[in-house]
């Protein structure tokens, strides 16, 4: 287990490492902040001094090796436009995203399972054609029209919900229920096809035989062996979630690492830029490893 | 006022394909009493299972129908039972084992659990279904019993899930047991083994054994009486001996006829200079050595069968003379050069004159290829050959060889039969006018009567065109018929290698003599005393 | 069955596929609807465009369902009195054509690079799968946002980029389907003929992956519209005066609560497009597969026979 860890986390560092590189000289080509931030009558004199504190006057590649290199001290750097460092910035927006993502998707996964179940169990059947044609719609649905019409109806036509901000857990219902829809829609889809394959299974076959009732063959024999595609699906959508909802974020006033990512490059604050990316691939990274640790779990073959 | 356990009354149940409704049994009867053993002997496609899976509600409603009929259990109808009490009869009265044990146990659970479950589904507690299976496990002989409950199905050989299998279905002690096809993907040894714990557990219990299968062996070993199934229908009914001495219906006379192992043997042929000869072929994976030190001559127009279970390596052997898989040492000289040795061009031309004919021909033809774009794909890769002028004239010339029509050229390979489509990989291989043809197990997942066609075939093509066979088989009265020469392998090793009356009459080898001793006769006297004997080996 | 039957003879494909979508109203209807969206695309702009552009100051946020003003109002008009119905119908063809673009592109480069994964040695596939690790691990609205901000919001540059973001799917799955058939029995048949490995991967193994890539295609041709469209509702895709359906609705939300017809009808294009597509998806997967199309022909039979 520890060699297939280290295997995967050596990996894991150089796709990082091409992030990085991806992202580092690819946000300097949108411009340089001394224009940003400075007066446009700022003299040339003060962009300099500018660019000096800001270490933006070395060549690219000294930039570059002086950023790695604080980096394995474990320094980011400020932020240029919130004059704090970088990390404590992305660490505070990233710890909202990382709620939203978890509350999202233990509700998803919780009603995608039952729901596709049931489904799989009569496909075919009235329950399989409107789950399927709801979750159908669910994916195919744009969240920020969604978003908007949410807005429209329970905030302001009737009133039931805050338009946006994130003061109590009423302004939590409506960003997490727009979140809900897609992941939502596409897991139960994967957990229908999935379920559907292990009822007509030979093993589901013995347990008729055996004279087992429908619940148990539905959860225990076949749900078990049917998580196997479901959760990597459901890894891959925890992912994009942990890249911040940026759209959502946006509309209803969330401060997450999405939005803070976006408003960042738009702002040439490379630091913030470059911090937020290590850290969500750090939690993707981790995420990816719980995922192998339950596939391991559920099924006794797998071993590494 | 049935008396029977179990009794099948013009059982009909149709399934809905593509092509439109077939009839998958019509109007099948029979019946079954305590403590004795049924089989239904069938081919593919014969419906021998279908009326088993009606029995246990297995069937898919839809795409299948249960038309007409009843199935009286005890008197009473299970077709019209409610399907609660229908699900408590499952397990608790009647109890089924399939063929592949591997799929048929939930990969993701223990075994002990299991067994287990079989128990506490018709109510006992956890503590005593655990130490029930305990029992269980022991009485069906796996070792170290206690950890085994633990193990996952993965963990065990084929025998053993088989026996882990039975430990389950005789948990509740049923008045019925159903077993379909329970020893085809075995090794003969282990087929014999397995049929002799059904028979004792039988005994011990006093329950009715419904057998399903398709091989005459079997039912000549086990069956008290037999009903024999073609195309949906039964074609014959009667006690075991009986039907064998004196079938009635042509359909069983043919079966019977068609069973191997009774023609005359081949005589080998004069020592010449051999077109291949092996010297120390090895194959090792990591610390496994899956191929020890093989080496063996082979003659134009000889056949070479190489005979062992599953793990002797005998397919490996033949997946190194093709370069499929990589030699990790040894020699192989074709026509004097070493076919181990050569550069990816060299082989190329030497693709002409090696081929190989699989095991199964519905996964070794390209299912979205017709006959002709299969056969023709041949000239195309290797275009000197034949001109293209001559093509059609050429597939039809081979499709009459292995005796299909002409016209069939246009067609894909899922509208053929099994037997066909053997025979389409076998006109294929004939494309490219081989010289020595590779068959891995190419019989083995054909029916008996579609085997001996097929072997008529090849044998037909080995007089006529001169070609050298490599004939690789897990069961030896196939080869009887065939070879000219055997060679027994076991584990990596080449046992006992000799012509095929040395091989068959005086084997020198324990392990020979076991395989022989092991493999059913389709006779049932002459079974009753090939099982004497063994019993006797097995003491002595 | 007799030994020597043959098995009957199977409808022509065409025939069998029309069959198999009559079976499946949901699919047919997409199909329609799909069609009818193309035609609207390849027509629209030459028909509509200068209707969708005349201002009309006393149409300003006309409310939908009223035919005073001709029936390229029924769906009301915008901030500038232009009619909404004409707007979506010109802008289907901008929105397709990113979509089509994007998942012709990212599908093409997906599909080479995966067949070369699956079939080439270790080290060439550890490259590419790193690259496409890369890929999918860089926020793809990030990326999108760089490359944009650099290159300027063209609708090439808008097909190159979400074509970049989703060449990893095409990948992923061409390889781990290349990786299971390779070691089908009929490959290995073809090895001992001698095939080459190119004839191997485009006669023996593509026509197998390729059903599997065409359902993938459809549901990213959704995804893809609705990436779009986000990005237009960000300001950083499509640019005004062109127009697209994500952007209308983003132009539309100042307006939500006088006016939401305005983002409400673009987003139902949307919706309806995706929903077809996912539907005729959900269709393919199981009308390309042998082994499930029974589902879709027994409900043919099932019907017919009744009548």
């Amino acid at each position: 287990m520890s060699s297939f860890v280290r295997k995967r986390a050596f990996a894991s560092l150089i796709s990082l490492l091409l992030l990085l590189v991806a992202v580092f000289f690819l946000s300097r080509l949108t411009g340089d902040p001394a224009a940003l931030y400075l007066p446009v009558e700022a003299s040339e004199e003060m962009r300099q001094q500018f660019r000096e504190v800001h270490g933006l006057n070395d060549p690219i590649l000294v930039q570059f090796g002086n950023y790695i290199w604080d980096l394995l001290h474990l320094d980011m750097g400020e932020s240029i436009r919130k004059a704090r460092p970088a990390l404590d910035v992305v660490v505070e927006a990233f710890a909202w995203t990382l709620q939203l993502a978890l509350i999202t998707m233990a509700l998803v996964t919780g009603a995608a399972i039952v729901i596709g179940s049931l489904a799989a169990f009569r496909a075919g059947g009235f329950f399989d054609r409107v789950s399927s044609l709801v979750s159908l719609i669910g994916a195919s649905a744009p969240d920020f029209w969604v978003a908007i019409v949410g807005i429209v109806v329970f905030s302001v036509g009737l009133g039931w919900l805050p338009t946006s901000g994130t003061g109590t857990v009423w302004h939590w219902v409506l960003p997490v229920a727009i979140l809900f829809i897609r992941p939502f829609g596409l897991i139960v889809q994967v957990v229908r096809g999935s379920m559907i394959t292990a009822l007509s299974s030979a093993y589901v076959k013995t347990a008729r035989a055996k004279g087992v009732k429908s619940r148990p063959i539905i959860f225990v024999h076949a749900l078990r062996n049917a998580m196997l595609p479901v959760i990597t699906v459901i890894g891959d959508q925890a992912a994009a979630l942990l890249n911040g909802a940026v759209i959502i974020e946006t509309i209803f006033g969330f401060p997450g690492v999405g939005k803070l990512m976006i408003d960042s490059i738009l702002q040439r604050d490379f630091n913030v830029v470059l911090a937020a990316i290590l850290v969500t691939a750090l939690a993707i990274f981790l995420m990816n490893l719980l995922i192998d640790l339950a596939y391991a779990l559920l099924d006794p073959r797998i071993r590494y | 006022m049935s008396a029977h356990l179990l009794e099948v009354r013009n059982l009909s149940v149709e399934f809905h394909t593509a092509t439109g409704t077939v009839k998958a049994v019509k109007n099948v009867s029979y019946h079954l009493d305590r403590g004795e053993t049924l089989a239904i002997l069938g081919e593919s496609g014969s419906g021998k299972s279908v009326s088993a899976s009606a029995i246990m509600n297995l069937i898919d409603m839809p795409p299948g129908k249960i038309t007409s009929g009843e199935i009286l259990f005890d008197g009473k109808d299970l077709l019209t039972m409610d399907p609660a009490a229908r699900r408590d009869v499952n397990g608790r009265r009647i109890a089924m084992i399939f063929q592949d044990p591997l799929s048929h146990l939930n990969p993701v659970y223990t075994v002990g659990w299991q067994i287990e479950e079989a128990l506490t589904a018709h109510g006992a507690t956890r503590a005593a279904a655990r130490s029930e299976a305990l029992r269980l496990v022991a009485r069906v002989g796996i070792p170290a019993p206690e950890a085994s409950l633990k193990k996952y199905p993965h963990e065990f050989s084929g025998g053993q899930r088989q026996r882990l299998m039975i430990a389950m279905a005789l948990a509740l002690k049923p008045d019925l047991l159903i077993a379909d096809e329970p020893t085809t993907a075995l090794d003969v040894t282990v087929q014999a083994e397995v049929l002799a714990l059904l028979e004792e557990l039988q005994h011990e219990t006093g329950m009715g054994v419904l057998i399903i299968t398709h091989d005459l062996g079997v039912v000549a070993e086990i069956a008290d009486r037999v009903v024999v199934m073609n195309a949906g229908e039964v074609v014959e009914t009667g006690e075991t001996g009986e039907v064998y001495r004196n079938p009635a219906h042509p359909y069983t006379k043919k079966l019977i006829g068609a069973a191997p192992g009774k023609g005359a043997m081949h005589a080998p042929l004069a020592r010449a200079e051999p077109v291949l000869s092996v010297r120390g072929a090895r194959k090792v994976y990591g610390e496994f050595t899956a191929v020890h030190e093989v080496s063996f001559d082979l003659m134009a127009g000889e056949t070479l069968a190489i005979v062992g279970e599953s793990g002797s390596g005998k397919s490996t052997v033949a997946k190194m003379l093709l370069r499929l898989e990589e030699p990790s040492g040894g020699q192989a000289f074709w026509k004097g050069r070493d076919l181990f040795a050569m550069a990816p061009a060299e082989l190329y031309a030497l693709r002409r004159d090696l081929q190989m004919v699989f095991q199964d021909p519905t996964q070794s033809l390209n299912p979205r290829m017709t006959v002709w774009q299969l056969i023709t794909e041949a000239w195309v890769i290797h275009p000197g050959i034949l001109p293209r002028d001559k093509w059609k004239a050429r597939v039809a010339e081979l499709l009459g060889q292995v005796g299909l029509k002409p016209e069939m050229a246009g067609r894909y390979p899922h509208q053929f039969s099994g037997g066909q489509r053997q025979r389409i990989a076998i006109a294929r291989a004939l494309a490219l006018e081989p010289q020595l043809i590779i068959c891995d197990e190419a019989v083995s997942a054909l029916d008996v009567s579609v085997q001996a066609q097929v072997i008529e075939l090849l044998d037909g093509l080995r007089k006529r065109l001169g070609i050298a066979f490599v004939f690789i088989a897990h069961d030896l009265p196939v080869v009887r018929d065939f070879a000219d020469h055997v060679m027994v392998m076991q584990k990596g090793r080449v046992v006992e290698l000799g012509t095929v009356r040395e091989v068959f009459e005086t084997p020198r080898e324990p392990y020979t003599q076991a395989l022989l001793a092991a493999g059913l006769d389709p006779d049932p006297e002459v079974q009753a005393a090939r099982r004497k004997a063994r019993l006797a080996l097995a003491e002595g | 069955m007799a030994v020597t039957d043959t098995i009957p003879d199977e409808p022509k494909p065409l025939v069998r596929f029309a069959r198999m979508l009559w079976a499946d109203k949901f699919a047919l209807l997409a199909v329609i609807f799909l069609l009818a969206v193309l035609v609207m695309a390849l027509i629209g702009p030459a028909w509509l465009d200068a209707v969708a552009q005349k201002q009309n100051l006393r149409g300003r946020n006309a409310p939908p369902f009223d035919l005073s003003r001709g029936w390229l109002f029924v769906l009301g008009g915008d901030a500038l009195g232009r009619p909404l119905l004409a707007r979506i119908i010109v802008a289907t063809q901008n929105t397709m054509m990113v979509a089509a673009g994007a998942v012709l592109f990212s599908a093409i480069m997906g599909t080479v690079l995966g067949l070369v994964a699956g079939y080439a040695g270790k080290r060439t596939a550890q490259v590419i799968l790193r690259l496409a690790d890369v890929i999918m691990s860089f926020p793809s609205l990030l990326l999108a946002v760089i490359v944009l901000y650099i290159l300027g919001p063209s609708i090439l540059n808008l097909v190159v980029v979400l074509a970049i973001t989703r060449i990893p799917v095409y990948l992923r799955t061409t390889r781990a389907e290349v990786m299971e058939v390779r070691e089908r029995m009929f490959v290995q048949a073809a090895k001992v003929m001698g095939a080459s490995p190119r004839r191997i991967i485009f006669r023996h193994i593509l026509p197998v992956v390729l059903p599997t890539l065409m359902t993938i295609a459809t549901l990213d041709f959704a995804f893809v519209m609705l990436a779009e469209s986000s990005l237009s509702f960000l300001g950083i895709g499509i640019q005004p005066p062109e127009i697209t359906w994500g952007l209308m609705i983003a132009q539309g939300k100042q307006y939500l609560t006088n006016a939401w017809w305005l983002s409400f009808w673009p987003g139902l294009a949307i919706i309806l497009t995706t929903l077809s597509l996912n539907l005729l998806s959900g269709w393919m997967r199981i009308a390309l597969d042998p082994v499930q199309r029974w589902r879709l022909e027994m409900r043919q039979t099932k019907k017919g026979t009744k009548a």
